[in-house]
């Protein structure tokens, strides 16, 4: 009897605990959408958090990039050349970028390298009781600390996932064009009448910013959320990682629906 | 304003994400193709369009006149109407005929004015009336098959 009590308390804790969990997020959402406007006046804050979270990732966003349009490149030829339009090449290299690989890779990289940061940031602020003293000395941790973050990560997402997407194309140039020696012109000209200003590169770049959104976000929440202990600080850490990867990964689904529908 | 030691970097940070959008506006997106030119509308009547799609372009001797903008059916006619906007500055004759081309062989397709010899000019809201529709594959397949069913069936009877 007790058995089947334990259990039906276990269910109803986790239950309770999930809700609890989703009404903080939505709360710390709301804040962090009234403070942000407030952190533009101090722009100083937000361009440090540009500096940390996009220049930092220039580097690994470029090479991915890079490479992934290579691979796009090399297989793409593959199979169009069956069907001997080997000159769509660019077509395909620049559609999959800008519509999806160019906001969704970024998105997922960028959770590694930004979001794991700024979770183990925030926990560990928290940990070293650093937001308890900001509240004592009645500065608001999330007017402080976290819009500035939230807004960098939102201007940092976009402006990466076009890096990307740019790189990309060069590197499906180089492997198309400069390597297999499909004609250039075909490339280039297939590519412009293929792709749209507004329907794909716009929409990209709207993903890019809701994935931008969502990733920040997440890695925000876990932060000022943790257990304020090293292993808490490690867990948020990795729960940021599968959390926000998940979220992108569905939203992207949800975001393809709504965009691209025919 | 206090002065920042990340901001150069900031900047180009920046300056290279705007960059790369451009590139992706210009270079790869159409964004030159738009065009701000003034319009007119026509619109035509198909039997049938194949795969025109809206956005398509509108040909005169292979150069870029205008845009499909709206393709709709007609349940009075039972024929598919096609509107256009082609530029203010190409005026057509009054007797031009439309068709619908393929680019390539399995290329996208478009439609193609062909200009007629009236000393009238097109006007917005004028519907051409000579018009080609789309060459469907299947149908000519199918064709091809049953003429050659039906010389197969004549051979025989043909040498008594």
């Amino acid at each position: 009897m007790s058995g089947i009590a334990d259990m039906l308390s276990a269910i109803g804790r986790s239950v309770c605990g999930g809700l609890t969990g989703i009404g903080e997020a939505t709360r710390l959402m709301g804040r962090l959408v009234v403070l942000t406007p407030a952190a533009l006046a101090r722009f100083r804050l937000v361009a440090d958090q540009i500096f940390f979270l996009g220049n930092y990732s220039l580097a690994i966003i470029s090479v991915s990039g890079l490479f992934v349009g290579f691979v796009l490149g090399l297989q793409g030829y593959y199979t169009l050349q069956r069907y001997g339009s080997s000159e769509a090449l660019g077509l395909l290299v620049a559609l999959s970028l800008v519509r999806e690989l160019g906001p969704v890779v970024t998105a997922l990289l960028f959770a590694g390298r930004a979001g794991t940061a700024l979770t183990a940031e925030i926990g560990l602020m928290k940990s070293g009781e650093q937001l308890a003293a900001m509240e004592m000395m009645a500065v608001d941790p999330v007017r402080r600390v976290l819009a500035p973050r939230f807004l960098g990560g939102l201007i940092a997402m976009p402006l990466l996932a076009a890096v990307f997407s740019a790189v990309g194309i060069i590197g499906g140039w180089l492997v198309g064009v400069a390597l297999i020696g499909v004609d250039a012109g075909a490339f280039w000209s297939q590519m412009q009448s293929g792709v749209d200003v507004f329907k794909d590169v716009g929409n990209g770049v709207i993903k890019s910013l809701v994935f931008g959104l969502t990733v920040t976000f997440v890695a925000l929440l876990q932060g000022y959320f943790c257990q304020p202990t090293p292993e808490g600080v490690a867990r948020a850490t990795t729960r940021t990682v599968v959390m926000s990867s998940l979220c992108v990964l569905g939203l992207d689904f949800v975001l393809t629906a709504l965009m691209f529908s025919i | 304003m206090q002065k920042s030691r990340h901001d150069l970097w900031v900047g180009l940070f920046v300056v290279i994400g705007a960059a790369a959008l451009l590139f992706l506006a210009l270079k790869a997106g159409n964004l030159l193709s738009l065009s701000f030119e003034p319009v007119y509308r026509v619109s035509a009547r198909f039997d049938n369009i194949g795969g025109l799609k809206a956005r398509g372009a509108v040909k005169s001797a292979g150069v870029v006149v205008g845009r499909v903008t709206r393709i709709s059916f007609d349940d009075k006619s039972f024929q598919a109407t096609v509107e256009m906007e082609l530029e203010q500055r190409f005026a057509f004759p009054k007797d031009s005929s439309v068709k619908i081309l393929t680019a390539g062989l399995l290329g996208e397709q478009y439609l193609g004015i062909e200009p007629g010899a009236s000393d009238k000019t097109l006007l917005a809201g004028d519907v051409i009336t000579q018009t080609q529709s789309a060459v469907v594959l299947e149908t000519l397949i199918s064709q091809f098959l049953f003429n050659k069913a039906a010389d197969a069936s004549n051979a025989p009877a043909g040498k008594p």
